[in-house]
């Protein structure tokens, strides 16, 4: 049946069945490839978009489920200011290796940003333990972490 | 999977030059056989220079995060004496008679083209040269390059490249051999830390993974093969799964045998992939299991017990008598230890996508390996090899698991009987439930000490996997490990038996095994020789020199080996007291032509739990570190890939197939659990050889050490069991 959802600021429709999880409806119904593929469990996080702000797996997140709430996506991450600081921290401090986890690490590093501007290591590590980097990138993930949550200066 | 010895002299490296589209230089390389005339049709434009400056490199290997895409154009750009920030790449297509070897295995990549491509980058700054001083009426000699830029030095006249790209493209190419190189001290780029030439693309999620690919009027596929290995379709319920909306076609694929080849199973094709996975659960699918169904992880060690206590199939190596000298010595130790099955789990799962028309077939794929892929696809569909055309895309991952290209001719098999392109998606538990997997296995360990601790002895009885004197896939083993050649009686003996479950090499193959048991092995005989674990390894190693023959893939320096042990034993800090429950543990380990030592500094809790609190890392992989960042990276990644394995990782095979099947119970490291990891690099007068894997193999074994260090416990079988570390 039609859903009609809001991403990215527009409101689209999609004719798929309810149950269909939201990464699909956005990488195949949207051409939003962005979201990743990892684990279709919840287990990876490589599939993370943010649903009225928090970050959510969308690998199960049945697309009846979405409702009127706020989609957003890595696409439109670059005219977020914290999701532009990340990217840009994550490409200066040179985060990827393979890259396929990154977009999911970001959207969870821009919702932890978003409500806790300055995080400790802890508070990095327990907002980020969902994500996982098969190439272990996570030493440059938390350092670009606190590079963005400075605005993107160098530690003093 | 050890590396392939480089091409030596009987082939030459030639250069062609031509006009680019629009006016610029355009520079391709190729192979000849020594003394034949270069090809005519071999034109692989892997130079561009545009007339507005802008430089083209084409990255010809696969890109699996290993970071090749950008180190290997590096090489290009500084000996054509450019600014990076004017380099565009391009990614290849996979085509070896045009661009030579395209595989990502190995750490060969820089091994293989650290001198080659920038000879050719430094043919094109000739070039340049050359048609500036024609421009001017000078000589060549009194011209000289800053990036981008030919200047004549007595009056100092300039001219961009772009200029001169036109005039350059009629220059004869100079002599590949003889053409000069730059000083090492005058890099800019090789040497300094470059971020990835993608990342801006990945940061904002662009399509650039094989999953990405999207063709127009493009069908998307699930594909379920027998979960026990080898087995065929008995039924299925084809019909259930085309009534699910959205779901195109269901079929079965007859498949054959070959377990790296198109397996038997049942494809399903939708409008999109939820419906292709709705449509499998549909099919209700009842297996004619094979002969490995009566495989389990338990036999196999009841079977290994049983030959280990029976005189061994074969020797593959022995020096000296290790049964006299055992009979003498002073004091004998002897161990068993084991490692299980591991799957690769790169992020992105295996996924292709595959267009057939008219004869023809046009594959999009994540691979480490095309060209194989190409024949594979050519052999079971009944094309000619050159009508496979493979769009190499970014890899999410390989480790290994990409060499194998299982899921391209599923890929091409589906598509061409659903008559449109198809994308085939494999789930996770497709992933983790069909791997290649790293082979398990079995070491059964005798050796001698003198009365002065010194090792007399050394006596491996392994036990793999593989049928007389052939062995299962990257089940084998280099006899010529250290302490090969190092101790006057040494034997390696072996015994297989038979597996049906596929294996095939995991970063740092064979590698990743040996270093656990033997660097874990040394420790036990350090510890019952009386003497530092450190100290035991330097006397070991013994003087400077070369175990075995220069130039020979398999010898072993022990000077390189002493220089990164005593520099990571002054970095970690080795010797220094740790508290209670906290203990340094040390190993080394020679692969893919990299010296590397660590220590680990690991906790063990009253309950068993082990952290993992920082590591050490000393390296020599010769005189250059191409780009220090990548470089840093993949020395990390090794390492906490390979904590997560030694901790966490397993694959258990009960009645033929794999119990796990996913991330939560195939656990990756996570962030939580991921020490610091200082790295430090040795500079020796070599040259510079590849980082994707030789990082890995000390760590279990250092990691292994340290618990014992903390906790008395000796680990002798992966993964670590906490249960077995348990003391409160």
């Amino acid at each position: 049946m039609p859903y009609r959802i809001k991403v990215n600021g527009r409101e689209r429709t999609v004719d798929v069945d309810g149950d269909t999880p939201l990464l699909w409806v956005l990488r195949d119904s949207l051409d939003l490839p962005g979201a990743k593929f990892g684990c279709g469990m919840a287990q990876c996080g490589a599939c993370t978009v943010h649903v009225d702000g928090a970050p959510t797996r969308s690998c199960v997140t049945p697309i009846e489920s979405v409702g009127k709430a706020a989609v957003v996506t890595i696409e439109a991450m670059s005219a977020d200011p914290i999701g532009a600081r990340l990217q840009d921290a994550w490409v200066n401090l040179d985060v990827p290796q393979c890259g396929y986890c990154q977009a999911g690490q970001i959207m969870s590093a821009a919702a932890l940003l978003a409500r806790n501007p300055n995080p400790s290591d802890d508070d990095i590590d327990a907002a980020m333990n969902g994500n996982l980097c098969r190439c272990a990138t996570y030493l440059r993930i938390r350092q670009a972490i606190k590079h963005a949550a400075r605005g993107g200066k160098a530690a003093s | 999977m050890n590396a392939p010895a480089p091409a030596g002299g009987s082939r030459r490296l030639f250069l062609k030059t031509g006009l680019a589209a629009g006016g610029g230089l355009m520079l391709s390389f190729g192979w000849a056989a020594e003394g034949d005339a270069a090809p005519a049709a071999a034109v692989n434009a892997y130079i561009r220079i545009a007339a507005d400056g802008t430089v083209t490199i084409v990255s010809k290997n696969p890109e699996i995060g290993q970071g090749v895409k950008t180190s290997i154009p590096m090489l290009v750009a500084e000996e054509l004496d450019v600014d990076w920030s004017a380099v565009r790449i391009e990614q290849a297509l996979a085509d070896q008679g045009v661009y030579g070897r395209q595989v990502a295995g190995g750490s060969m990549a820089t091994t293989l083209q650290w001198d080659e491509l920038r000879r050719v980058g430094a043919a094109g700054r000739q070039m340049l040269i050359a048609a500036a001083a024609r421009t001017w009426g000078v000589p060549a000699s009194e011209c000289a390059t800053s990036p981008g830029r030919v200047r004549h030095l007595p009056t100092g006249r300039e001219l961009g490249y772009g200029a001169l790209a036109a005039q350059a493209a009629a220059m004869p190419p100079p002599d590949l051999k003889s053409v000069p190189l730059k000083d090492p001290k005058d890099f800019r780029i090789i040497g300094a830390p470059t971020p990835g030439v993608d990342n801006r693309a990945i940061v904002s999620g662009q399509p650039l993974f094989g999953v990405d690919v999207r063709i127009p009027g493009m069908l998307h596929a699930t594909f379920a093969k027998c979960p026990a290995f080898g087995g065929k379709v008995a039924r299925a319920d084809l019909a259930a799964a085309k009534a699910v909306r959205g779901v195109r076609q269901a079929f079965v694929v007859e498949g054959g045998t070959a377990l790296d080849g198109l397996l038997p199973g049942v494809a399903v094709v939708a409008d999109g992939w939820w419906a292709a996975r709705k449509g499998r659960e549909a099919l209700n699918i009842a297996w004619d299991e094979g002969p490995a169904a009566a495989q389990s992880s338990q036999g196999f060690a009841r079977r290994a017990a049983e030959l280990a206590a029976q005189p061994p199939h074969r020797t593959l190596q022995a020096d000296g008598d290790v049964d006299d000298a055992l009979k003498g010595a002073a004091k004998v130790v002897e161990a068993a230890y084991s490692y299980p099955f591991l799957a690769h789990a790169p992020l992105e799962p295996q996924n292709c996508t595959a267009w057939v028309r008219d004869g023809k077939v046009e594959i999009w794929a994540p691979t480490q390996n095309p060209e194989p892929g190409r024949q594979l696809v050519a052999k079971t569909l009944g094309v000619a090899a050159q009508d496979v055309t493979i769009h190499m895309t970014r890899c999410g991952g390989g480790f290994g698991r990409r060499l194998n290209n299982d899921y391209m001719v599923e890929a091409a098999w589906i598509a061409r009987a659903a008559g449109a392109p198809v994308k085939l998606i494999w789930s996770r538990e497709d992933d983790i439930q069909h791997d290649f997997y790293r082979p398990a296995g079995f070491h059964h360990f005798k050796a001698g000490l003198d009365k002065a601790g010194g090792l007399v002895a050394w006596r491996d009885h392994f036990v793999t996997f593989g049928e007389g004197e052939q062995y299962a896939r990257s089940a084998g083993m280099n006899a010529s490990q250290f302490p090969s050649r190092a101790v006057a009686n040494y034997r390696i003996d072996v015994s297989t038996m038979p597996l049906g479950v596929p294996t095939g090499p995991l970063r740092a193959p064979g590698n990743n095994a040996f270093g656990f048991v033997i660097q874990s092995f040394i420790d036990e005989l350090a510890h019952a020789a009386g003497e530092d674990p450190l100290k035991f390894r330097l006397k070991l190693l013994g003087e400077p020199r070369l175990l075995g023959k220069p130039g020979e893939g398999d010898s072993f320096d022990t000077g390189r080996m002493r220089g990164v042990l005593e520099l990571v034993g002054e970095k970690s800090g080795w010797g220094r007291a740790t508290p209670k429950g906290v203990g340094l543990g040390v190993a080394f380990h020679y692969s893919h032509l990299g010296y590397f030592a660590e220590v680990v500094e690991a906790a063990v809790s009253p309950e068993g739990a082990v952290k993992v609190r920082k590591v050490w890392v000393a390296a020599d992989v010769g005189s250059q570190i191409v780009n220090p960042s990548g470089a840093l990276q993949q020395v990390q990644g090794a390492v906490l890939d390979s904590i997560g394995q030694t901790l966490g990782q397993q694959i258990v095979i009960e009645a033929g197939r794999a119990v796990q099947s996913n991330f939560h119970d195939f656990p990756l490291l996570r962030m939580a659990d991921a020490p610091p990891v200082e790295v430090h690099f040795l500079r020796t007068d070599h040259p510079p050889t590849g980082l994707g894997e030789p990082a890995l193999p000390p760590l279990p074994p250092a990691l292994c050490n340290a618990v014992f260090a903390a906790c008395g416990r000796r680990i002798r079988a992966l993964p670590i069991d906490p249960a077995a570390l348990k003391t409160a």
